[in-house]
């Protein structure tokens, strides 16, 4: 097969990039209008801006002011309850997949191929089937209300992460694992200090799709945090949508929208080097 | 510097295969030891026996007058460079050299530092002993240009070079040497022979080294070990090893290039023995007892040349110039044998030319076991 014309290939990711970026592009300018212009803009009533008419940067910080009960607190809580929840959620799950893909990969123990497929069979069983179960354990475990709930269980491994890591770690030269243990690592210093630095593409891959989800994540917080002031951001943008959904208000609706997605936009940028050499190396090898 | 002895040493894998017995080995104070064998041997498993990266299924290591059996690979004072030298790829050169002993340092906690001047002091000391070792061993092998380097940067020698290097700044007492050169092309590797050699000397280091490749083994070692079928074969100088080798594998394997074997039936005429094959006759020399019937000999090619009335009468197959030698393959009924001649004593003959090849003496002769007889 011969490849297209660089003209065409270019013309073509254009073409597909203008149709993903439109909706991101128009969030920003209905953020931006007056609340009548933007309500005409939901409706289409006005056509289509491409362009803010009359840039209402205003409307940024009365959206964020205007989230939960009292003025900027409800947004800075929840900011902050989604960044210690998504710090926490990371951090596990890149330590604990990749420390659980290690073993899998390198020791060798009765029943891990078993175990190993046990663990595969676990990504097959939809959120929904282990909703009820989790809540009533961790109630019983008094859990409810505290963030407990959506920071443990990332210490215990991502199956699919695990899966990647293993993949990963198998392609690591048996005698780096013993060099280093002629230095004088065990096990644990040997994952931390050589596996661990080496499987970067895979930690940045499981960092983002992680920070993503935990960040976005609706459900989790939903279900396991009651109280106002421990809401998430994504919480809070569904209680701000109740409050302010109707079309006069739907440019703060955007501005919020917009401040929610923005750290996951600009994590994505940041890691994107190692995230595509990641996904590759995984199409290529894994 | 120790010796290191093996003593009746043998490796059981899971599902019973076995892939040495039976090792007794001893490495004497700085001796260059040199493993070596076809591929599966078992010369490589008993390397990592030692290095304590294998368990001991039978049999007791010592190094340094220690048994190491139940030791763990950083507590057996040894440093090991691997075949794909296994340098850290994360890792700059000078930290893949400080990394074994940044592991073992008695003053390493930073937050004790902080808090404890005495203890800071420790600490800074140290850092420059180990930079100071570090430093030695790259002077010694030319890496100080490089010690900032990732090993990505490196060509194939200098990181060989590196594996060394780490070992060095360890001061082991035992250095352990699996195929190193293999990776590299065949100008460099003798190169790094020689240099391996003159490191030898100059360290005074016990250091054993698996190679597949008789030449480099004969090149570097003191004594050399054939193994095959996870059994030693012989333990011997080069010298010995050419010489006087035990069985017709060791007269098979070592020597470039190959021995030529000639196998037939033992005659006894009074007390004068003979080997017949179908395409001659020769007499072996007087005082070897042959038991059996079969028996073989062995001539090295470059104890071949032309003689009018040899004992081995064929037709040129192939003639390979190299330089001042050349190798002429000569099919005799029933064997072929390869004859290394001076360049111009293989200038007149063409390939399809009919020849006869004698020898001053028979060199080796084995019994039909294919031991060494006399």
């Amino acid at each position: 097969m011969t490849s297209p014309r660089p003209w065409l290939q270019g013309a073509l990711l254009a073409a597909g990039s203008v149709v993903f970026l439109f909706p991101l592009w128009w969030m920003v300018v209905v953020s931006l209008e007056t609340p009548e212009r933007a309500g005409a803009a939901m409706t289409g009533s006005d056509g289509i801006a491409l362009w803010p008419r009359d840039p209402q940067w205003g409307n940024y910080a009365e959206a964020l002011a205007e989230m939960g009960s009292e003025p900027w607190v409800g947004f800075i809580n929840a900011l902050a309850n989604s960044i210690v929840v998504t710090t926490l959620v990371v951090v596990g799950t890149v330590l604990s997949s990749s420390l659980v893909g290690f073993a899998f990969a390198r020791l060798r123990w009765r029943g891990s191929g078993v175990l190993f497929t046990v663990m595969l069979a676990t990504m097959m069983l939809p959120g929904q089937v282990t909703l009820i179960p989790l809540f009533l354990l961790f109630r019983g475990l008094g859990w409810i209300d505290t963030i407990l709930p959506l920071a443990v269980p990332a210490f215990f491994g991502n199956a699919f992460f695990i899966f990647m890591y293993r993949q990963f770690i198998l392609q690591v030269p048996e005698s780096l694992v013993e060099a280093a243990k002629v230095d004088g690592h065990g096990w644990l210093g040997i994952w931390w200090t050589v596996i661990l630095p080496l499987c970067r593409p895979v930690t940045a891959i499981c960092a983002v799709f992680t920070f993503i989800g935990t960040w976005n994540d609706f459900m989790g917080p939903l279900v396991y945090l009651h109280a106002e002031e421990q809401s998430t951001l994504a919480v809070a943008l569904n209680s701000f949508r109740n409050q302010y959904g109707g079309l006069d208000d739907v440019h703060l609706l955007m501005a919020a929208s917009l401040v929610t997605m923005l750290p996951c936009i600009i994590l994505f940028i940041a890691a994107q080097r190692q995230f595509v050499e990641g996904l590759a190396r995984g199409a290529v090898k894994g | 510097m120790a010796e290191v002895i093996l003593q009746s040493v043998g490796k059981v894998y899971p599902g019973g295969v076995r892939a040495v017995q039976g090792v007794d080995l001893h490495v004497r104070h700085g001796e260059f030891i040199v493993l070596v064998g076809p591929s599966g041997c078992g010369k490589s498993t008993t390397l990592r026996m030692v290095a304590g990266l294998e368990e001991i299924s039978e049999g007791r290591i010592t190094i340094g007058g220690r048994v190491v059996n139940d030791i763990a690979p950083s507590d057996r004072d040894i440093a090991m460079v691997f075949q794909n030298y296994a340098l850290y790829p994360h890792m700059t050169v000078g930290r893949n050299m400080s990394f074994g002993l940044e592991r073992r340092r008695r003053h390493g906690s930073l937050l004790r530092a902080l808090l404890s001047p005495a203890y800071a002091a420790e600490r800074r000391a140290e850092t420059a002993r180990i930079q100071e070792r570090v430093d030695g061993a790259a002077d010694l092998l030319g890496l100080r240009p490089l010690l900032d380097r990732m090993p990505r940067e490196l060509s194939g020698g200098q990181r060989q070079r590196v594996a060394v290097g780490r070992a060095i700044v360890r001061d082991p007492a035992v250095f352990l040497f699996d195929e190193p050169l293999s990776n590299l092309d065949a100008k460099l590797r003798g190169e790094m022979r020689t240099e391996l050699r003159i490191l030898h000397r100059r360290l005074g280091a016990t250091m054993m080294y698996v190679t597949h490749d008789q030449e480099e083994a004969m090149g570097l070692a003191d004594r050399i070990v054939v193994m095959k079928d996870g059994i030693v074969q012989q333990v011997g100088s080069p010298t010995e090893l050419y010489e006087r080798p035990v069985n017709r594998f060791v007269a098979g394997f070592i020597g470039t290039p190959t021995m030529n074997i000639v196998e037939g039936d033992v005659e006894r005429d009074g007390g004068v023995l003979a080997l017949r094959w179908a395409g001659g006759r020769i007499t072996l020399p007087a005082g070897i007892a042959v038991t059996g019937t079969r028996a073989s000999i062995g001539i090295r090619p470059d104890t071949l040349a032309p003689v009018a009335d040899g004992p081995f009468r064929g037709t040129v197959q192939s003639i390979e110039f190299l330089g001042d030698r050349a190798d002429v393959l000569v099919a005799s009924s029933g064997v072929r044998l390869n004859a290394r001649l001076p360049t111009e004593r293989a200038r007149g003959l063409r390939e399809g030319d009919t020849i006869a090849l004698g020898m001053p003496g028979v060199a080796h002769v084995f019994d039909g076991d294919g031991r060494r007889a006399g």
